[in-house]
């Protein structure tokens, strides 16, 4: 299993629903394994990242917050 | 003043472009000469499209002729605009030949990418557009029992609240035609709640399950395969349909991507406050057509209207522009069996919406038949932009 982020998704300034949306897209062309980083300024951000991750299978590693940026790091399942 | 008026052009005559224009004649009258350019010259209600698709409206009601709602003072220029050059101060038009302004407004709006998404536009239907609303009326008025699958195949797009007013509203329909218990209705949803906002979705998600509509959460839409009856989503799940209805993806105007002002969706970078456009201190965005993160509706638009007026206005006169856009945005939402409720909010203040009660499906109604002798004029009664009725302030 790859220890690298694969692929980061710069989602700050943008609102619900749209950071799930881009990470479903960017998720997509990944590799079971393969590590996605999102930042995001929506605080809406933090339980849908979590619920999305428990629905579709993939694993939230990580989240944390600094100065109002939420850093999600994904495990794709 | 130096006594020649200033050339405004309003790209656009939906109810933003509209708005602007009207509210700037009647604030500047000699001292501006204000053109609105749109492609068409018809200004289409759009909220409408989801009554007429369960029969609740004609398509007469629903588009009227830009001109009779302009004032006798704004010219309608029926041209599509192909170039906008923020520089040199020009509007270049499909025809040939451009405009030269002094201020620019930019109100193109969205338009619907079908082809984004394979297999949508044959395989599904919507209430969108009037062609697509016609559609679906005729495909329902034939629909004697099955599943119908709800859901949006883009973020962003036009007027959230849309896809679950449509399954409320239809729900009701099968049961008024007594082919409710020979039917399926499915809200499928980008996210795990039925609606964007949370405090809506708190409301309208005991009503789906008291009648029966099923939620298939984070369902964004990747494909539809109209020969299986089968739409799939980008987190791999597939549902299958007898009636498909989706919301198809939304961009910004060519226009708006050929000039090099907008993003990847072909969105305007525009200042959340002042609605400047792209950085130019004369050109502004409103409504569907700007990257901002609140709803694209026509609500937005028309409370953002008197800003841009108000700014433009005290450039032209030589007075500090002093309003500010606060991200107010107002939206009934149809909850079905006469009921509606109501989000109003801001950038800073999420709604509180009321129960459901059929004050507020009233209130939607009345402004559904009110709206082309008040909106486009600016005579509905508004407060200050950027202020909330007392009880959503916190």
């Amino acid at each position: 299993m790859s220890q690298t982020i694969v692929q980061q998704l710069d989602v700050q300034g943008l609102a619900c629903p749209m950071p799930i949306a881009k990470a479903a897209i960017a998720i997509r062309s990944m590799q079971p394994g393969d590590r996605l980083e999102v930042l995001a300024t929506d605080p809406g951000s933090v339980p849908d990242f979590t619920a999305w991750c428990a629905k579709t299978g993939n694993d939230l590693l990580e989240q944390t917050e600094d100065a109002g940026v939420f850093r999600f790091l994904i495990l794709k399942g | 003043m130096s006594g020649v008026p200033a050339r405004i052009v309003v790209l656009g005559g939906g109810v933003g472009g509209t708005l602007v224009a009207n509210l700037l004649d009647k604030r500047l009258g000699k001292d501006a000469a204000i053109t609105v350019v749109d492609p068409t010259g018809m200004h289409d209600y759009q909220p409408g499209y989801l009554y007429l698709a369960l029969n609740g409206a004609n398509a007469h009601w629903l588009s009227r002729d830009e001109r009779t709602l302009l004032r006798g003072g704004v010219d309608l220029a029926i041209e599509e605009a192909v170039r906008i050059h923020p520089d040199a101060g020009t509007v270049q038009l499909a025809r040939g030949g451009s405009l030269a302004w002094d201020y620019l407004v930019i109100a193109t709006g969205a338009r619907l990418v079908y082809d984004e998404i394979p297999g949508l536009a044959e395989g599904s239907h919507g209430f969108y557009s009037l062609t697509e609303a016609e559609r679906l009326r005729a495909a329902l008025r034939t629909f004697s029992g099955g599943k119908i699958v709800i859901g949006v195949a883009g973020i962003p797009y036009k007027c959230p609240p849309a896809p679950v007013e449509f399954a409320m509203l239809l729900e009701e329909h099968l049961r008024d035609r007594g082919i409710r218990d020979r039917s399926e209705v499915v809200l499928a949803s980008p996210l795990n709640r039925a609606f964007t906002i949370e405090s809506a979705s708190k409301i309208v998600q005991p009503i789906m399950r008291e009648r029966g509509i099923q939620l298939e959460t984070f369902f964004n839409v990747e494909s539809v395969d109209p020969s299986a009856g089968i739409v799939s989503s980008l987190e791999g799940d597939k549902l299958e349909y007898d009636l498909l209805v989706l919301v198809p993806p939304h961009r910004g105007q060519d226009v708006i991507s050929d000039s090099n002002l907008g993003d990847a969706g072909g969105w305007i970078p525009t200042n959340r406050s002042t609605l400047n456009a792209g950085g130019y201190e004369r050109v502004f965005a409103l409504g569907d057509a700007t990257d901002l993160p609140i709803s694209k509706s026509g609500s937005t638009a028309h409370f953002e209207a008197p800003v841009i007026a108000s700014r433009i206005a005290s450039l032209i006169l030589g007075t500090a522009p002093a309003e500010n856009y606060g991200g107010r945005v107002m939206c009934f939402l149809e909850t079905g069996n006469g009921k509606a409720t109501v989000l109003r909010f801001d950038y800073e203040h999420p709604p509180v919406p009321p129960e459901p009660s059929r004050g507020w499906h009233m209130a939607k109604w009345i402004f559904n038949r009110a709206y082309w002798e008040t909106v486009p004029q600016g005579r509905l009664p508004d407060r200050a932009p950027g202020t909330m009725p007392k009880e959503v302030v916190r």
